[in-house]
């Protein structure tokens, strides 16, 4: 990377974030969210978790991870205002939704960044749900946490990004890797 | 009344697709739905397909070379194909355009997005 090269912000992150996730909730789920200072967090190993992470992976000239994560109870909630039919219990449906949701909030992220960095792919979501899964990261680069507020519960929306260092000759030697960090707020 | 295709790998969306349909005063036939490109083919040679909602980005064949394969065909060239994806980059919907879509809705979407776009169709 020279130095002529554009650069992506924390601030530029966040308010993708907050725009995209905003958007997605209004549209697809008819919800409104509120969000909260954003939160940075290096690349350690996180305590024992429980919950739902769903991530999906960027790739091109700077790449990473985006990931959301909340209880149960909230992936629920998104599952039965997105496809409109009530959801109880954490089920295959379930998590298709929170999938898609994450794929369209990152997905717009995504857009809104490329006008700065060049065209990036995105993979298919993973979602992960359990209890008591430690979770570690490995790579360098810290994670950006943007936490959501709707009514009682919380969301998690985040995201870790960087130079490709396959791509870039600024002697960037981080390795980055896809990896996620789980808020503390849901450990069991 | 046209019969209708959705692609897409989120059965979440294609339920929401699904409901948009049945609740617009749109006069539909029946709807089909594929989980990839390559279902798509399969329902494309199994039924008389009048138009299709297509995501993107999904595995096994995605919905830029499903709109490829489908734009080569003698027998499906003149199926509509609106593509619905979370891709809004201006670079993607001129290469869908170019490739021969219909139309693109970026997702998220509203129900008024969807009738406004299929309602040249009919």
């Amino acid at each position: 990377m020279t130095h002529t090269d554009p650069v992506i912000s924390h601030q530029d992150i966040v308010a993708a974030i907050r725009a995209s996730t905003a958007d997605v909730f209004a549209t697809m789920l008819g919800l409104e969210i509120t969000a909260e200072d954003m939160q940075t967090e290096p690349a350690v190993t996180t305590a024992p978790s429980s919950g739902l992470v769903s991530l999906i992976g960027l790739a091109g000239n700077w790449c990473g991870t985006g990931s959301l994560a909340c209880t149960p109870a909230f992936a629920c909630r998104m599952a039965t205002h997105l496809v409109a039919t009530p959801y109880d219990s954490v089920n295959e449906d379930v998590l298709d939704a929170a999938g898609e949701i994450t794929n369209m909030i990152i997905g717009n992220v995504k857009t809104v960044l490329e006008e700065k960095v060049g065209p990036m792919g995105l993979s298919s979501p993973t979602v992960i749900y359990g209890r008591n899964f430690q979770t570690r990261s490995a790579r360098i680069h810290e994670w950006i946490i943007v936490p959501f507020t709707c009514g009682e519960e919380r969301l998690f929306v985040q995201m870790c990004l960087a130079p490709n260092p396959d791509t870039h000759r600024d002697g960037n030697k981080g390795t980055l890797r896809a990896g996620f960090q789980v808020p503390q707020v849901l450990t069991g | 009344m046209l019969d209708i295709l959705i692609v897409d790998d989120s059965a979440a969306i294609r339920k929401i697709l699904q409901r948009v349909l049945r609740q617009s005063e749109i006069p539909i036939g029946n709807i089909f739905e594929a989980a990839d490109g390559n279902e798509a083919i399969a329902a494309l040679k199994a039924q008389r397909i009048g138009l299709m909602l297509s995501d993107i980005n999904m595995p096994n064949m995605n919905g830029l070379e499903l709109l490829s394969q489908v734009k080569a065909s003698e027998i499906w060239k003149n199926v509509p194909v609106v593509m619905v994806s979370t891709e809004g980059s201006q670079a993607k919907v001129l290469e869908a355009v170019q490739l021969g879509a219909a139309g693109y809705v970026r997702k998220p979407f509203n129900a008024d997005e969807i009738k406004e776009k299929l309602a040249k169709f009919f």
